[in-house]
């Protein structure tokens, strides 16, 4: 039997201390947690940057590190710095470096890079072995030389050849939320099927249960399924919340795809064993023909400016579309003639459809809207010139040329915002590799010593 | 005729993965899960998102009394066209149905 503890769905998200103690004292076998996903945008992979202040990272990184001690096992990150980009690893191990000198811990440290240069891509492309998913963008040489970041999601193989290395901490890079889980109990012989199903129920903490801001859970494999416990004192798993979770983020709840198979959960028994834990059997395992890691990567989609204005008055309020529409004609023609091309210029009304677009089949205006001016532009220079072009309109356009001078109500000085470069996710295929390590880089470091 | 908002337990959406747009109909009883999936074809929920229905997979549920919906995101998420990074708003669309 392995049991895995698992602080919270995420690091950075916060748990119940209580709850942390008392998985502790059920002496797991490892430690997992994950730091991220693509779930925040492609800001973090384009600039390979963590979401979460480093501030509450190390505060709660520090107290992992020292429940880890204290229980004498493995501790290991996934996705480190909510990208797992090669920088985001690096910042996390200077704040692990950082802790260590500070508490006078000595640990072995081994580091798993998920990085991939671009040349070697597209090699990797030229010789065939990236294929699309559904849906896949079209990529190009082009494409891939353009990404700031690319990363391989590393599975149970590499996580497994980092803790070989008998690390105390392991930081990976990009892996698949699951693999972190899987790879200690799938080294010591549990059954294939139930690992992958509980490294899956196991990867937000305890959102498969009751209670989910109680974050603390305990999974235990062993040779035929595996076991959930919730840590905290008021968390209960039950048959519906731990089947329920496999729907969670995951576009086909039967099947999970990973590096090597995929899981087949459509025969799974989930059993009550009280009114708190459940066991889990019949999940299945299929071993694939090719090995392959998925790749995620981000690249430079121009410069953004963007504008707030708010529209009281009614008149104004009850034709807004057509005043906006006539804004963003009039500033497009303007911008081009003054200031260039290949920008855009779009306003969201907020109050009204910003968030579905014409989507939204239930959109009715109330006593004021908001317009949200943006503007995208190949350079930084062109998207505020275009933006302050686009002020005086946002200021003062009238609906008819006969009208006195409007003023709308601008919140803030100066109305616009430079928010720089933003970022687009364009790899949604699979790397295919001769070795599982192939596409990874393992080293390992002393602290404190 | 009333509101899937009005007799699901819940419906959820969310992002599987920056491509993806999953929704989730949590129907509580198997009378109201027979009902939803009567109802609440693919054709309708493709019509809803503009999306060809052939791109939606469907998985009816019955021992969950759910009804899942996966399609292409309407914008990959984050784009300049993205309007909701997370998919969570679409749920509301879909709560919005006849049924």
């Amino acid at each position: 039997m392995v049991k895995v503890l698992i602080p919270s769905g995420a690091l950075g998200l916060g748990y119940d201390r209580a709850a942390l103690a008392r998985g502790i004292g059920e002496k797991p076998d490892i430690i997992a947690i994950d730091g991220g996903s693509t779930d925040s945008g492609p800001h973090y992979l384009g600039t390979g940057t963590s979401k979460y202040a480093r501030g509450s990272t190390k505060a709660e990184w520090r107290e992992l590190m020292q429940a880890r001690a204290e229980a004498g096992v493995p501790l290991i990150i996934g996705t480190a710095g909510t990208c797992g980009a090669d920088s985001a690893v690096d910042w996390l191990v200077e704040i692990t470096r950082e802790i260590a000198a500070e508490t006078g811990m000595q640990l072995k440290l081994a580091v798993l890079k998920s990085g991939q240069r671009p040349d070697a891509m597209i090699d990797a492309l030229g010789q065939g072995k990236i294929t699309p998913l559904k849906p896949a963008p079209e990529i190009s040489e082009e494409v891939l030389a353009s990404c700031s970041n690319i990363v391989a999601l590393a599975g149970a193989e590499q996580i497994q050849a980092a803790l070989d290395t008998g690390a105390d901490i392991v930081i990976a890079g990009r892996t698949t939320d699951t693999a972190i889980i899987s790879a200690l109990p799938l080294a010591r012989g549990c059954h294939a099927g139930g690992v992958w199903h509980g490294a899956k129920i196991g990867e937000c903490g305890a959102l498969a249960t009751t209670a989910p801001n109680s974050g603390t859970i305990l999974i235990e494999f062993d040779e035929t399924g595996f076991t959930i416990t919730p840590m905290g004192a008021e968390a209960r798993a039950t048959p519906h919340t731990v089947s329920a979770h496999m729907l969670y983020e995951n576009s086909n709840p039967d099947i999970l795809y990973e590096p090597g198979g995929h899981l087949d959960v459509s025969r799974s028994n989930y059993k009550a064993l009280d009114g708190r834990r459940v066991r889990v059997t019949g999940s299945e395992w299929v071993v694939s023909d090719r090995y392959t890691v998925k790749l995620e990567g981000a690249r430079l989609a121009g410069f953004q400016t963007v504008s707030l204005v708010t529209v009281r008055d009614p008149r104004y309020v009850a034709n807004i579309r057509a005043w906006c529409d006539d804004i963003v004609k009039k500033a497009t023609e303007k911008a081009r003639a003054r200031v260039g091309e290949g920008f855009e210029i779009d306003l969201r009304l907020i109050g009204l459809d910003a968030t579905l677009g014409d989507l939204d089949t239930a959109a009715k205006v109330g006593t004021e809207v908001g317009v949200l001016g943006m503007v995208t532009a190949p350079t930084e220079a062109l998207s505020r010139e275009v933006a302050k072009v686009l002020n005086p309109y946002l200021l003062h356009h009238p609906l008819t040329e006969e009208e006195e001078m409007p003023t709308f109500a601008f919140p803030f000085s100066p109305p616009e915002v430079n928010r720089g470069a933003v970022y687009e996710f364009c790899l949604n295929h699979v790397l295919e590799l001769d070795n599982p390590m192939d596409a990874f880089a393992l080293s390992v470091e002393e602290l404190g010593a | 005729m009333s509101r899937l908002g009005d007799i699901a337990v819940k419906v959820r959406s969310k992002n599987a993965g920056p491509f993806w747009l999953t929704v989730d109909i949590f129907c509580g009883t198997p009378e109201v899960f027979a009902q939803v999936c009567a109802s609440v074809t693919s054709m309708r929920v493709a019509s809803l998102f503009k999306a060809d229905p052939s791109v939606v997979d469907r998985y009816e549920m019955a021992s969950l009394n759910v009804l899942k919906l996966s399609l292409p995101r309407p914008a990959t998420q984050g784009t300049r066209q993205d309007r909701d990074m997370h998919g969570a708003s679409f749920a509301a669309l879909v709560a919005e149905l006849d049924v």
